[in-house]
């Protein structure tokens, strides 16, 4: 960032407001601030120039947890208010905190278009499958058949996978975790933040009160590792407790194996390439489901490009250094005038 | 009939009457003011008369001026050179000669323009347009002398009486020049010369000859066709309510040193402003056209946030869908100006046509107690005006400002006054200082009681504001019973005490009478023309027009209270009308309305009034 000069030694402590954190005993997003909380001091950037902000939704209570500048805004625009500040002002670093209903449902139009226009903003977005603020009523991500307050014998429609949006908008980065994973949390946090463009973070994140477990059967440590497929760039894609499972492409499926069987080696396995810029297996990745696969979580996608407000600002530049005009007089008197004495 | 319209429209006219002591400048320049003052004009007079009482007839020494100043907007000097200048002889001319406009009319008695006149006021040579220099001038050479004694030779006054009546004759030329009616003097002669009938009989006779005279040989008719707003010295130029109302917004982020943040969704008929807004990044501006109109009105929060002079603009449906979004910006108390270009509504409405029916939008069209300051702009022009100081006050009262155009304004042009922007005051919000201590989001400017801005980036502020009430001055969330009442209150007197920053009311007219009219926004120009009108016609009316809506001029009740009725003419079904009536109960309102997306006529304005006042 642009002030090199103040650049402080703080800690989780220096994140955290005098607020009384008010999210339920239990609650996912306990642990997903923790992580936050803990990569904020990794990143090298002033406090004052990170801004929080968010929509509508147990999770956009975030920002006034955080000892920075947050703004808890109005349901599902946190993406088009956080557009506003990053673009107002690039040198800020900008995290949207949002849920999958805030996000996915109400804010679903928002979501796209920032993802299209690659602001650079850290989107977070919780995913529970459930509103929890309005007391558990189906998401956009409920699964199918979910029975819910307003689905009592079931949801009769298909979740969306924020992934598959994602890419679908031509997102440029794309990660997904589990909200207990703290460790991994702040790797992709960081990531994230470094990573210059609209950066995607789903966190499957539990709802004790209205969804408990909703993430359990890939989320619960018991089992975790053999359902979860923890990528990063250049690594293979292997698995399980014993390290023995791996991802491969057959065909055009991709297909898990057991190292050492069917004649399957490690060099069989695929070596995530999280900076390709055809999204045709971050795509097959981000849709990897249990029970035939186990979830992809990491850095999925990482891919370079233009954002959004530094072309604004290189226009702005390009555009004041070839204008005729040096102040409002001049442009009042452009083109056809006349006098009158 | 488009001579005198032009006549009517200018904006301010100086007109010297000059001629010998012994002509009646001094009367005849009284009485044009008076006139001109009882049909509403507001006037600075100045009279120039010799130290002599009586200076040698026709020298220059003995010449004796009047100047008037008058116009449709506030007058406050005589005015330094005349658009029209009468001179009753060669001295008169002579003396008066660099006190006019370039290209002024001058009107002069050629009857007086004699060897002996010109000998007597020194000429060189007995040329007034080689001895003036006033080539490319409009001189009107009139025998007024001859005239008036053909009009009085059958009266039966002395000659020297009947040639003392000439003043008259040119005040009736200049009465017709500018569409002034006659009544007032006649009835001065009436009452000056009560004993007198002859008298009166005379004056009426060469003052209604002149009038006459001046329509009949259509001399004046080249001077007229200026349009109004090319009165006034300076550099003009064409421009429409949409790119006035961007080189307003403009013109404010230059003298807040904020850039300009535009967060827009293109609509009709408001789309111009963005696009021009988009034409000039080299001013700094950042536009973002989004992807719907609530991302429009959050994009602009969130640079506001950010620390931006942001704007968001559009029509009567997106105003709908921000409305949400504007209620998040009355409760974080953030700058931000909302345009709403009306048209026809409800719904898609007539999207090209204009239309006045979204004040109460403006007003209340939010949840909750959720009070913002509006303003609307009355020409095209001076939506330049209205938009600088739409942003003026959002920033500087950290309050959201609803500013109402509409697309009568948005498309329609005139010729315009390009303002120096040394004429604009300098903006300046309440950005908190580094290093201040002891800072609290929500403390208030105990006379404004705005907050103040603090925005991302400063070291030592950060805090967070968001939808939910706040605590009073720490702006943490509370769910506080009184607290909520308290900061309701406070939100609604902020934006009532912008009140101390307007301008007050004006009246044009008679400040109390019987009726009072009154317009609001886009419908100026017809209201003023049909008020224009009825007054010419002898109508004794006064006619208000709003720009400041909420909060209203402090004067607006004891404007209302002047007159018995008050007629509110608008293009809706009786909103502002309704608005007034909210808050001076006690006015016995009339109203006047068309919803059928077109402007008023002026015909139709004035058929309304003289029916309203035959009741």
């Amino acid at each position: 960032m642009a002030e090199e000069n103040n650049k402080q030694e703080y800690t989780a402590k220096d994140f955290k407001s005098d607020q009384e954190v008010r999210w339920c005993p239990g609650c996912g997003d306990h642990a997903i601030m923790n992580a936050i909380q803990r990569s904020l001091p990794q990143m090298g950037i002033p406090r004052e120039n990170f801004a929080f902000i968010s929509g509508i939704g147990c999770s956009s209570r975030f920002p006034y947890y955080m000892n920075t500048y947050g703004f808890h805004g109005i349901h599902g625009r946190a993406s088009a208010i956080a557009s506003g500040t990053k673009t107002a002002n690039p040198e800020l670093s900008v995290w949207q905190i949002t849920g999958d209903g805030d996000s996915m449902a109400i804010g679903g139009n928002h979501f796209i278009h920032v993802v299209r226009r690659n602001v650079d903003i850290n989107l977070i977005l919780f995913n529970n499958e459930i509103y929890g603020l309005t007391k558990g009523q189906y998401s956009p991500t409920s699964k199918l058949g979910a029975k819910t307050k307003t689905s009592p014998y079931g949801t009769i429609e298909s979740p969306f996978h924020p992934g598959e949006l994602v890419i679908g908008a031509q997102g440029k980065f794309f990660a997904r975790s589990v909200d207990n994973n703290i460790k991994l949390n702040q790797e992709i946090f960081l990531q994230a933040e470094k990573h210059k463009g609209t950066s995607v973070v789903e966190i499957l994140q539990n709802c004790v009160i209205y969804n408990d477990k909703a993430h359990a059967e890939i989320a619960d440590k018991k089992h975790k590792d053999d359902r979860q497929l923890v990528l990063r760039h250049g690594e293979k894609m292997i698995f399980g407790k014993e390290k023995n499972k791996g991802i491969v492409l057959e065909g055009l499926q991709l297909k898990v194996v057991e190292i050492g069987k069917d004649g399957y080696t490690e060099d069989d396995i695929l070596v995530h390439d999280a900076k390709e810029q055809n999204p045709g297996v971050h795509l097959m990745l981000a849709n990897m489901r249990y029970p035939e696969y186990p979830i992809a979580v990491g850095v999925i996608r990482s891919v370079e490009g233009a954002t959004y407000e530094r072309n604004m600002e290189k226009q702005v530049k390009t555009v004041k250094e070839n204008s005729e005009f040096k102040n409002m007089d001049d442009l009042l008197r452009s083109g056809n005038t006349w006098e009158v004495k | 009939m488009s001579k005198k319209a032009d006549a009517i429209e200018r904006e301010e006219v100086v007109v010297r009457f000059a001629g010998d002591s012994g002509d009646g400048m001094q009367l005849t320049g009284t009485l044009f003011s008076d006139t001109s003052a009882f049909i509403g004009n507001d006037l600075s007079t100045f009279p120039d008369y010799p130290s002599e009482i009586r200076a040698p007839q026709g020298t220059i020494g003995g010449v004796s001026g009047f100047q008037v100043h008058f116009g449709h907007k506030q007058v406050n000097t005589p005015g330094d050179f005349a658009d029209v200048l009468v001179a009753m002889n060669p001295a008169a001319l002579k003396a008066n000669a660099k006190w006019v406009k370039s290209g002024a009319t001058i009107i002069i008695d050629e009857d007086s323009f004699t060897e002996r006149g010109y000998e007597k006021a020194k000429y060189q040579v007995n040329d007034p347009v080689k001895e003036n220099d006033l080539d490319g001038y409009n001189l009107i050479k009139a025998p007024i002398s001859t005239l008036t004694k053909e009009t009085l030779k059958d009266v039966g006054l002395d000659p020297k009486s009947i040639l003392r009546s000439k003043n008259m004759f040119a005040l009736g030329m200049v009465y017709w020049l500018f569409e002034r009616p006659l009544k007032y003097t006649e009835d001065f002669f009436e009452r000056k010369f009560k004993k007198k009938p002859k008298i009166i009989e005379a004056n009426k006779k060469v003052l209604e000859a002149g009038y006459h005279y001046a329509e009949t040989v259509e001399l004046l008719t080249p001077t007229y066709k200026i349009s109004p707003a090319e009165i006034e010295k300076g550099t003009y130029r064409n421009i429409d309510g949409n790119r006035a109302t961007a080189w307003g917004f403009l013109a404010a982020s230059e003298k807040s040193g904020l850039d300009l943040f535009c967060g827009s969704y293109p609509i009709t008929p408001a789309s111009e402003i963005l696009q021009e807004l988009s034409l000039r990044k080299d001013f700094g501006a950042k536009t973002f056209q989004a992807e719907d109109e609530i991302a429009g009105i959050c994009t602009a929060i969130g640079a506001s946030f950010a620390g931006s002079m942001a704007v968001t603009t559009t029509s009567g449906p997106g105003l709908a869908l921000k409305s949400e979004a504007v209620g998040l910006a009355v409760m974080t108390e953030l700058p931000l100006v909302i345009v709403d270009v009306q048209r026809g509504g409800p719904s898609t409405g007539l999207p090209t046509k204009p239309e006045q029916s979204d004040l109460m939008q403006a007003l209340y069209g939010r949840n909750g107690e959720s009070p913002v300051v509006v303003i609307a702009a009355s020409t095209p022009s001076n939506c330049f005006h209205y938009a600088f100081y739409a942003a003026k006050i959002a920033m500087e009262h950290m309050v959201p400002v609803i500013l109402l155009t509409d697309g009568f304004l948005a498309n329609g042009s005139e010729p315009w006054k390009v303002p120096k922007m040394s004429e604009y005051p300098e903006i300046k919000p309440p950005i908190v200082p580094k290093g201040e201590k002891e800072w609290l989001p929500y403390a208030r400017d105990p006379e404004k009681l705005s907050r103040t801005w603090a925005t991302p980036g400063t070291s030592g502020f950060e805090h967070r504001i968001g939808g939910l009430e706040k605590d009073e001055l720490r702006g943490h969330v509370s769910h506080d019973p009184k607290n909520h009442e308290k900061m309701t209150r406070l939100r609604e007197e902020k934006v009532q005490r912008v009140e101390n920053v307007i301008p007050e009311q004006t009246v044009e007219g008679d400040q109390e009478g019987d009726l009072l009219v009154v317009g609001w926004g886009g419908t100026y120009g017809h209201i003023k023309t049909a008020y224009d009108e009825l007054i010419k016609e002898g109508y004794n009316i006064s006619l208000t027009h709003f720009n400041y809506i909420k909060p209203l001029p402090k004067n607006t009740k004891d404007i209302l209270s002047s007159f018995k009725r008050v007629l509110v003419c608008e293009l809706n079904r009786g909103q502002f009308v309704d608005y007034l009536r909210m808050n001076f109960p006690h006015i016995e309102y009339y109203k006047y309305n068309k919803v059928q997306g077109q402007p008023f006529t002026t015909i139709e304005i004035k058929e309304h009034i003289k029916n309203l006042l035959k009741k």
